[in-house]
């Protein structure tokens, strides 16, 4: 009998170039997403050593970390911003690469463009320098943010010396109530992991309550994978996967299609196959969520309060202070209590038009808190086309939203979307990090309903209670 | 100002093998790249230059005055070049940033319970070895640095053990692919391409999907 394999195991033997004895395996790469931001050192490093990109049809580039979500042909004002988007531009014209453009009506965050162009498939290696790269194992893809010397690596060489990670499974029971989304699962299990409770693993997400997400939360899952320290996040495709990718731009066609759908249905970890870690979830267990310290870790749900010190380990309790210190908070506070002053809704976590739908459901009819600014930022322009269609932009403008360019934004603060010291924020991102979201900003990670619901009703509020109009 | 020397990309190229210096401690788990290097530092284009960033929102007031309470500011770690810190540092981004800031300060060596993974892939790239060891251990140099007067530890990369001059000696594991690298400081680009006619082979087996060779934008 043949040996019983995961999910992670078949892709990444399918990858093996060389094994080479008392070195790293190499592995190959099938598809390389690059940005502004984490690339120019590396196509500094080819030209440096005489270098071409091996394989341009296997790279995609687009701008998404630092440019301004402001109505596009607004001038950039960021010199060095400036200057670092038209150095990838001159890399990519120089090296062959595709590069949609900031005004390419395919631009936006490069999480969200390689499933909607359908350059995201199952079974495939795909890096990015960036973190969040884990994104695209919703689709069965063994996916993970490498650092620029590694994008200077898979540039030259199309791989990627690796050391095998272990396997974790974490296996989601039951069924998510109504008004608790991936966003809160995966909050939910950050929450009781830990923020290194995945390190040296990857993660296979199976059971009931994963397999009835939709493409765009199972992508928001595997999305914060890292957040819980994991290589990768995977979801093993199914029909769900399988009807998403169909007929996308750079999907296969025709025999091809067939192909790989063949391909793609052997591709489910083998039952029995063994895993180094299990976790199991109770999905009914989980409310929606809010963090109210510094790292996605601290999480509370929306009825609950901010912890109480008693009990604590002398590192946690530390930790734990100069978090409350930082967010401004006293132990035993209700998150409902906690007034905020911005709303975020994007990032490649949630800014996909189920994400944004989401929202404009809970915003329609209601108006933003006169003392709180709401911005809606779609992850992409074909998103930002599918919302104005559905006239989801309407919904969100009537409402008091700032409705916006596509781009990473607020998420990470490198464009001139930041909060200023003080000011707390609702935010559809995955980092609630001290200063990510601006110097002296506070980060509360929602999802979108409650970031929505936050907006209108000024604090967080449960979205199980909300009265729809 | 720190005055740790700054290093250009050629030196932190250079090979790793024992290193000796002085211990700054600093006290806090969960370090993220955030902190390490904030973002609106990540804009330069070269791999040089980001020492000035590092601990950016800890190291200076909104204002850009010193803060004098932080730990690198205070004179008796002035010069330090291994950083000990609390568990699961460098969590966060994949801004391989955080280390050349580290690098670029003066630091070799961060040592730590645990790291996340793409810090410490990232680390050996760069000559700059992140060092693992027992939380007790941790904890013990933590209160070694922070209570003996220049206190100097050698992290030693041929033995893979840390070590002071006061009886302090704990073995650290490290891949001995990574080791080899290190100690060698070779370039690892270099070594994958020796396999070429491996991944000849394999891209033969394995064409890029049809989509992606037409003619690109």
């Amino acid at each position: 009998m043949a040996e019983k394999k995961t999910l992670f195991e078949k892709i990444w033997d399918a990858h093996l170039v060389a094994e080479p004895a008392g070195r790293s395996s190499i592995l190959y790469i099938d598809l390389h997403l690059v940005h502004e931001v984490t690339s120019p050192q590396a196509f500094d490093g080819l030209r440096a050593a005489g270098r071409k990109v091996r394989q341009p049809s296997r790279t995609v580039a687009t701008v998404d970390h630092n440019i301004p979500t402001e109505p596009r042909g607004t001038p950039i004002t960021d010199l060095i911003a400036a200057k670092q988007i038209a150095a990838l531009q001159s890399n990519c014209r120089e090296f062959g690469v595709r590069l949609f453009d900031m005004d390419s009506p395919e631009q936006g965050i490069v999480h969200v463009i390689g499933p909607e162009l359908g350059l995201t498939q199952p079974g495939m290696t795909i890096v990015c320098g960036d973190s969040h790269t884990s994104t695209h194992g919703a689709f069965g893809a063994l996916a993970f943010g490498i650092g620029t010397s590694e994008v200077e690596h898979v540039l030259a060489t199309q791989c990627l010396a690796q050391q095998k990670p272990k396997t974790m499974k974490i296996d989601v029971r039951g069924r998510l109530a109504e008004g608790v989304g991936a966003k809160d699962l995966t909050l939910g299990i950050i929450g009781q992991i830990g923020t290194d409770g995945a390190t040296g693993h990857v993660i296979e997400y199976v059971g009931p309550a994963v397999r009835a997400l939709s493409m765009e939360g199972r992508m928001t899952l595997c999305n914060m994978s890292i957040e819980a320290g994991a290589r990768a996040g995977m979801v093993a495709p199914d029909e769900t996967t399988i009807a998403y990718v169909k007929g996308k731009r750079f999907a296969p066609q025709g025999a091809e299609w067939e192909k790989a759908v063949a391909y793609w249905r052997t591709l489910p970890s083998d039952d029995g196959a063994a895993f180094d870690k299990v976790i199991e979830i109770d999905a009914a267990q989980l409310s929606p969520f809010v963090t109210w310290g510094t790292n996605p870790g601290m999480v509370a749900p929306v009825t609950g309060r901010v912890p109480e010190i008693n009990g604590m380990k002398e590192t946690d309790r530390r930790a734990f202070e100069l978090a409350l210190q930082y967010m401004g908070l006293d132990p035993g506070k209700r998150i409902e209590e906690i007034g905020i002053d911005r709303v975020f809704i994007g990032s490649c976590t949630n800014s996909r038009i189920e994400d944004l739908r989401a929202a404009a459901r809970v915003a329609k009819g209601h108006h933003v808190s006169p003392k709180v600014r709401a911005m809606v930022v779609p992850g992409s322009q074909a998103v930002k086309r599918a919302a104005e269609q559905e006239g989801l932009h309407r919904i969100f403008q009537e409402a008091g939203f700032e409705w916006r360019e596509s781009g990473c934004s607020m998420c990470l603060g490198m464009n001139p979307d930041i909060l200023q010291p003080g000011e707390r924020c609702a935010s559809t991102s995955n980092r609630n990090f001290e200063g990510r979201q601006g110097r002296g900003g506070r980060t509360h990670l929602v999802s979108p309903m409650m970031a929505a619901a936050a907006a209108i009703a000024g604090h967080f509020t449960d979205i199980r209670d909300w009265e729809f109009q | 100002m720190h005055d740790a020397k700054a290093q250009t990309y050629e030196e932190i190229m250079k090979p790793f093998t024992v290193h000796r210096g002085r211990v700054a401690p600093l006290d806090r788990v969960n370090v993220d790249t955030d902190q390490i290097i904030p973002k609106q530092f990540l804009k330069r284009i070269e791999k040089t230059g980001f020492g000035q960033f590092l601990f950016y929102d800890w190291r200076f007031g909104a204002d850009g005055t010193k803060n004098p309470d932080f730990v690198l500011h205070e004179p008796r770690f002035d010069g330090a070049s291994v950083l000990v810190a609390g568990r699961n540092f460098g969590c966060g981004s994949s801004r391989e940033h955080a280390v050349w800031a580290l690098a670029d300060f003066g630091f070799r060596a961060v040592i730590s319970s645990s790291f996340a993974d793409i810090f410490a892939n990232n680390s050996t790239k760069n000559g700059f070895l992140a060092v693992q060891l027992g939380e007790d251990e941790v904890a013990d140099l933590m209160r070694r640095a922070d209570s003996i007067d220049d206190y100097q530890l050698a992290v030693d990369l041929e033995k893979c053990e840390v070590r002071d001059d006061r009886g302090f000696r704990a073995k650290f594991s490290v891949d001995e692919f990574v080791r080899h690298c290190l100690l060698n400081g070779l370039d690892d680009i270099g070594l994958t391409l020796q396999h070429e006619a491996e991944i000849a082979a394999y891209e033969a087996g394995h064409p890029a999907p049809t989509a992606l060779q037409a003619s690109r934008q």
